[in-house]
């Protein structure tokens, strides 16, 4: 019931891939799956069709006589109809192309986060793109959220418009806007109350500001976790005032995103940005080829190699592949990496965006096993003297024993260890002789130890 | 409130929600023949609900099964599609009862970022002063920037005590005082806030389970009641929601908020069927009268627009 799209749309290629041909029988059971699981994935229904009916059209004919196998020529299909849904190749960056200071006009419903987002952005102009910020709310509504936007503004280091109590959003606008002018910001960016497409007062306001400020830009923020009503707030905001592009918040849970289709359908604004973490600083470009991959089941390499460069120590790293490469690693060594691997991030996450694991991962289960292995084998290793660190040959029965103590764990536990690192030097040394196309060849699996990931050896890779 | 008031006003907030559904079920059934093509265009139309493809084909199972072939008429669909889905709701209509006898009463309120949180507890807060009870509040989120002043705000409407602590502090600690000076005081109910989390995040689910732990210590037996808050406009992944939450700190009930927007809260019935889990209340407004006590006949029939 829990199967991520990935996961139900691998089932389906499962089938194709062991036929000869591709008949249309094949293509409408296939359709029929993949209707079901967009569905699941929360891809509005109007969405669904439109895409599903793309996807037939395409499937059904000559690109498919000309495959190598029926099932690879699906994937193909329908991964590329996903990324020219999603809006084809490339992230679309926010458009900053007018004289200063550039509206930036946040709308949305309650609760999807926009004054998060106002902030996210606010960093990201100020540190990626050296401008000069300005962040102003017009939320009169929600208490404190005025003091909000002001805590984040600190925080991200940017200006906020200071809080005059009774002003109306106009007002307010009109203030940023000339205090934009005044004190020569770059950007301005109008954080308005959160609204219900439906509520036409709250919409004619939104409207008045807009007139008032003319945004270059007016972003839709949408949680990513918004079922089969994305529709209707794509629709009607765009329609009323107009949106030039969305922001896709909470990316980093386990909704399926199916929102992100949904939106782009229904609006044609490109998705511009997307919401992936509680810090200021977690906020990515949209690539539609990662999602749409994420969403096949072929993994997000690039986001987690990309992550991987920001988060580990460069020299650290440098250090270690030389003690590989000269067959000295040690348990020391292994601690070290443990560190590092646990600075990315949560495993669950760091697993989704490897190739072929979403199976695996529901295995594990989602809450639970994260990270909690890492932690116990790090302890395991503290509590060992450098010397057993560096020849744990020398680990016998009542060693085990004081380890097991002193780390709160069992001697099968540490037993378990030992012999995860005796697995793990043996395939480095297996390694050396492969060379560097080995290493590729047998992914990132072959870095992690082998308990945390059974059967992830790189076996099913696409 | 009369009792006719209040269906009026829940009626009123989910009408804009019902609005379409009734119109694609007008639109499709005005006397027809109940054949295949007319139960998917059904099955569609609960679909984009967000009852989900598989509650939606259980429901659409019955109906085949009863109705198939015959004439019908909008209103005879709309009754039964009402009666089938209220049927799903009502074992777990059941109101959040606050026994007085605990002194006070501990309820945890979670869930995921932006479903409503502190505007439920100010909601709740509201409503228990009503009626006599004296409520405190704890401003558990202790991450978001001014979440706190938000529940202050709050207090100060109710007139109700607020335990606060600074920025980043230690959410538990803050739990474990606030019960300690409710009991103090004499409080009927001690409201407890938190930081909104993804699900997924095993370390801050893990932080909510250290707040069950240390509010065991001072009372064994709270908190005595979980809610976790549920956007409506939330799709599928609620139902996951929902099993990680009841499984991390044993989630005693509901409140669905947001059902004044055109979200259906179709999800409902989803949740119900695989759960069982209680739910209490749901948000139709901004202001404290709108959460309101949740009506499984009522929901049932204003989500398929029954008259």
């Amino acid at each position: 019931m829990f199967e991520t799209l990935s996961e139900k749309l691998s089932g389906v290629f499962d089938k194709l891939r062991r036929r000869g041909a591709l008949s249309e029988n094949d293509v409408t059971e296939a359709l029929r799956e993949i209707r079901l699981a967009l569905l699941d994935a929360d891809v509005a229904l109007e969405v669904v069709r439109d895409f599903t009916a793309n996807i037939r059209e395409r499937a059904i004919g000559a690109e498919v006589t000309k495959s190598v196998t029926p099932g690879q020529q699906m994937v193909k299909i329908v991964h590329d109809v996903l990324v020219e849904s999603l809006g084809g190749e490339g992230a679309v960056s926010i458009n900053l192309n007018a004289p200063a200071p550039i509206a930036l006009l946040m709308v949305g419903l309650q609760g999807s986060g926009k004054t998060t987002t106002s902030g996210k952005i606010a960093l990201r102009l100020k540190d990626k793109q050296r401008k000069k910020v300005l962040l102003a709310s017009l939320d009169t509504q929600r208490p404190a959220a005025q003091l909000q936007l002001q805590q984040l503004a600190e925080r991200a280091g940017v200006a906020c418009l200071p809080i005059i109590m009774g002003q109306s959003p106009v007002e307010i606008a009109r203030r940023a806007m000339e205090t934009g002018r005044r004190e020569v910001f770059d950007i301005v960016i109008l954080d308005t109350a959160g609204r219900l497409a439906i509520d036409q007062v709250l919409m004619d306001e939104v409207k008045a500001i807009r007139d008032a400020t003319r945004p270059i830009e007016t972003l839709l923020v949408v949680d990513a976790m918004t079922g089969q009503d994305a529709v209707n707030t794509a629709r009607e905001f765009n329609q009323q005032i107009g949106v030039t592009g969305i922001v896709l918040t909470r990316m980093d849970g386990d909704a399926r995103g199916g929102a992100a289709l949904s939106m782009r359908a229904i609006t044609g604004a490109p998705i511009k940005l997307v919401g992936s973490g509680e810090k200021l600083d977690a906020l990515e470009d949209f690539h539609p080829e990662r999602v749409a991959s994420r969403i096949l089941g072929m993994g997000d390499i690039v986001s987690l190699v990309e992550r991987a460069a920001e988060t580990i120590d460069q020299a650290e790293a440098e250090k270690l592949a030389a003690k590989m490469a000269k067959g000295t690693f040690d348990l020391a060594d292994y601690a070290n990496q443990l560190k590092q691997i646990a600075k990315m991030g949560s495993l669950s996450g760091i697993l989704g965006m490897l190739p072929g694991v979403g199976k695996l991962k529901a295995r594990m289960g989602d809450a639970n096993l994260d990270g909690a292995i890492l932690k116990r084998q790090a302890a395991i290793i503290s509590s060992m003297t450098p010397k057993e660190r560096r020849t744990p040959d020398i680990l016998k029965a009542s060693r085990k024993k004081r380890i097991a103590a002193g780390s709160g764990t069992s001697v099968q536990e540490v037993n378990k260890l030992l012999k995860q690192f005796d697995d793990m030097s043996t395939m480095m040394k297996r390694m050396q002789k492969m060379g560097q196309k080995g290493l590729l060849r047998q992914g990132l699996g072959a870095l992690m130890p082998k308990g945390i990931m059974p059967g992830a050896s790189g076996r099913r890779l696409f | 409130m009369a009792l006719g008031a209040f269906f009026a006003r829940l009626k009123e907030g989910l009408a804009r929600s019902t609005q379409k559904i009734t119109e694609s079920i007008n639109a499709i059934f005005k006397k027809r023949r109940l054949d295949d093509a007319a139960l998917e265009e059904l099955e569609d139309i609960l679909v984009s609900a967000d009852l989900g493809a598989a509650v939606a084909a259980h429901i659409i199972g019955n109906f085949r099964r009863t109705r198939f072939g015959k004439e019908v008429t909008d209103e005879e669909i709309r009754e039964t599609l009402a009666s089938e889905i209220a049927a799903i709701l009502e074992p777990v209509a059941q109101p959040l009862v606050i026994e007085r006898s605990h002194k006070p009463h501990v309820v945890l309120v979670v869930g995921v970022n932006g479903t409503g949180k502190t505007t439920t507890i100010g909601k709740l807060a509201q409503q228990y002063r009503e009626s006599g009870l004296i409520p405190m509040l704890v401003a558990g989120d202790t991450f978001r920037a001014a979440a706190v002043e938000q529940l202050q705000i709050w207090g100060q409407r109710t007139q109700a005590e607020v335990i606060t602590a600074p920025q980043n502090a230690d959410a538990a600690g803050l739990a474990f005082d606030g019960l300690t000076r409710a009991q103090a005081a004499g409080a009927d109910v001690l409201l407890i806030d938190t930081a909104g989390r993804l699900h997924n995040k095993a370390t801050l689910m893990e932080e909510l389970r250290k707040i069950m732990r240390v509010l065991k210590k001072k009372d064994p037996t709270a908190p005595h009641s979980v809610l976790l808050v549920l956007d409506a406009t939330t799709g599928q992944n609620a139902i996951q929601q929902v099993k990680v939450f009841k499984e991390m700190v044993d989630v005693t009930g509901l409140i669905v908020t947001k059902l004044d927007g055109s979200a259906r809260g179709g999800i409902v019935v989803a949740l119900a069927e695989i759960f069982s889990i209680p739910i209490h209340a749901v948000g139709v407004g901004e202001q404290a009268g709108d959460l309101r006590p949740f009506d499984a006949r009522d929901f049932a029939r204003s989500l398929v627009g029954a008259a």
